[in-house]
């Protein structure tokens, strides 16, 4: 199955490459542009070259929030890929639980991030929040407001709530295609439930999982403004994520040049991680194929 | 007995994802000193005083007028450019390929802080500011990658042999693409339509950065509701409510796609 080779293809991504580089080349440029300069003002900088990243790398506080940056990132795969497949593999196959199903798990995407995090602002108050005071009720004491594990349940119990639907949703869609052949010849062949899984289902999967994982590993990397209102990146520094710490460089202490060197770090860290998961998962499908 | 686990864990899972929801629905009908003054798992007096002030004042239903725009100018924007591009992807190989499918992505990745002063440089120079075009155009850095890749794994699921058939046939690409292979990937169109709707509607960065008054999206609204007596929590939890009400009647429109399969019959 090789694909037709003809160069002339290009004419039908070429309006996709425009409408795309015109919103990201300059941009960028810019951003490069400054992350070279200090600048002062209008009209007044000076080249300092690689300060900025050497500055950056050297960061402790940097350091910090990367690495909660990546425990972050690791737990919501873990949780949402797993628990989002379970879901698709649990729904209902036909009739009125499927359109009931669909708009349900569209409900979380569809509130606007800043919103979300008012919500559960309210959501886990102890005081006048269902949740806050029902884990209360229980006899457990629960703050996210001053205890840092709290917090770090609060934001990734958030993040699951949020974006678990997205994964369910694509893997539900990849789970339709599958023709039901497969299953009757798993069913003849004997095939235990686990072995149906892993060999019939998983590899069907391979695509629209790749898809749900780089877009988890990536908005999940770039989050900002959910954790931002719900803890303001506290208690402390607890919740404070590249993003937040990034704002907090760029706004709070109006240094252009470090935060968009910063910036560029922090792009060409989702970029390798990204790279590394998508040739992965192409690998795992050429080892199945052979 | 895996029946009963399967349904009611799912309704569990139904139900957990449901309680912030209706907590946000509660508050909705509730007056701020209400919410602000008592814990209730009900609306004790609900009223729809906040979903009033919504649709009768106009800095409220017209940021949702904004959104609806240029969300719908995105999604159509998107789609259009997305469709031919994602067909060579499945289709030939040419030169740098592979490359090019990976950038559109890493469009995505970039921490969007910095790039929103340079965003707005950029769109003021060419006088798009405050037009709803112009988040339109903005957003198609994010949601024209993602279309791509999944019209593309949809589109790799239609066997070549209907494109050879129908070019043997003497049709020509655009007559064929547009009759023959467009209404076979509508499942993926639709998916695709729902997502592009999606991380448009949500996004409140850029659309913000990029408009004043005349555009100003509904999102950005509702960080304004912080009055002299604080947050209108009543206010914000309503015109919550009323953010979910336009996409969850896209994804009722395309459920039927969806249920329909990721890779039409992909093998």
């Amino acid at each position: 199955m090789d694909k037709w080779e003809d160069n002339r293809a290009w004419f039908l991504v070429l309006p996709v490459f425009v409408v795309v580089a015109f919103s990201a080349i300059i941009p960028l440029m810019t951003v490069v542009n400054y992350s070279v300069q200090d600048i002062f003002g209008p009209g007044q900088r000076v080249f300092v070259g690689t300060e900025w990243f050497a500055d950056a790398l050297s960061d402790r506080r940097l350091h910090e929030a990367l690495w909660r940056q990546f425990l972050f990132s690791g737990l919501v795969l873990v949780i949402e890929i797993p628990l989002g497949v379970l879901i698709a593999l649990a729904m209902p196959k036909r009739g009125l639980g499927v359109p009931f199903s669909l708009v349900l798990l569209a409900l979380p995407l569809l509130i606007p991030w800043n919103v979300i995090g008012t919500i559960w602002i309210i959501f886990t108050r102890p005081d006048i929040g269902l949740l806050g005071v029902t884990i209360n009720g229980l006899g457990i004491p629960f703050d996210h407001t001053a205890s840092p594990l709290d917090a770090w349940i609060t934001v990734v119990a958030m993040e699951v709530w949020h974006w678990t639907p997205l994964v369910a949703l694509l893997a539900y869609a990849g789970l339709r295609a599958i023709p039901e052949a497969y299953f009757q010849a798993a069913r003849i062949d004997g095939a235990s439930a686990w072995a149906t899984f892993r060999y019939v289902l998983l590899p069907k999967l391979r695509g629209v999982l790749t898809i749900a994982i780089l877009l988890r590993f990536m908005d999940s990397f770039l989050i900002y403004a959910e954790p931002f209102v719900l803890t303001g990146g506290g208690p402390g520094n607890a919740t404070t994520f590249l993003s937040i710490h990034l704002v907090k460089m760029a706004v709070g202490q109006f240094d252009l040049g470090p935060a968009a060197a910063f910036s560029l770090i922090y792009f060409l860290i989702v970029l390798l991680f990204s790279w590394l998961f998508y040739q992965a998962l192409q690998n795992v499908g050429q080892g199945e194929r052979r | 007995m895996t029946r009963v686990l399967r349904l009611g864990g799912l309704g569990l899972y139904y139900g957990l994802l449901l309680l912030p929801i209706y907590w946000m629905l509660n508050m909705s009908l509730r007056s701020n000193a209400d919410i602000m003054g008592a814990f209730s798992l009900y609306p004790t007096d609900p009223n729809l005083a906040n979903y009033v002030k919504i649709f009768t004042d106009e800095v409220w239903y017209s940021g949702y007028i904004n959104s609806i725009i240029y969300v719908s100018l995105n999604t159509v924007i998107s789609l259009t450019v997305a469709l031919p591009a994602a067909y060579a992807f499945s289709r030939y190989r040419f030169l740098g390929d592979k490359h090019m499918f990976f950038w559109l992505l890493t469009n995505r990745m970039a921490p969007p802080a910095v790039f929103l002063l340079p965003f707005f440089q950029l769109y003021s120079t060419l006088g798009l500011i405050d037009t709803h075009i112009a988040v339109a155009l903005a957003h198609t850095l994010f949601n024209v990658p993602l279309a791509v890749w999944i019209l593309e794994g949809f589109m790799s699921g239609v066997p070549r042999e209907i494109d050879e058939m129908a070019y043997i046939d003497g049709y020509s690409f655009p007559r064929f693409f547009a009759t023959v292979f467009v209404p076979l990937v509508r499942t993926g169109i639709g998916v695709t339509a729902f997502f592009c709707f999606m991380f448009s509607w949500v996004e409140l960065l850029l659309a913000r950065t990029l408009t004043t008054t005349d555009a100003k999206p509904i999102a950005a609204t509702m960080t304004r509701t912080v009055s002299a007596m604080g947050l209108d929590w009543g206010l914000l939890a309503a015109a919550g409510v009323l953010t979910i009400v336009p996409g969850a009647l896209v994804i009722w429109f395309v459920r039927n796609y969806i249920a329909k399969g990721f890779a039409l019959g992909r093998v």
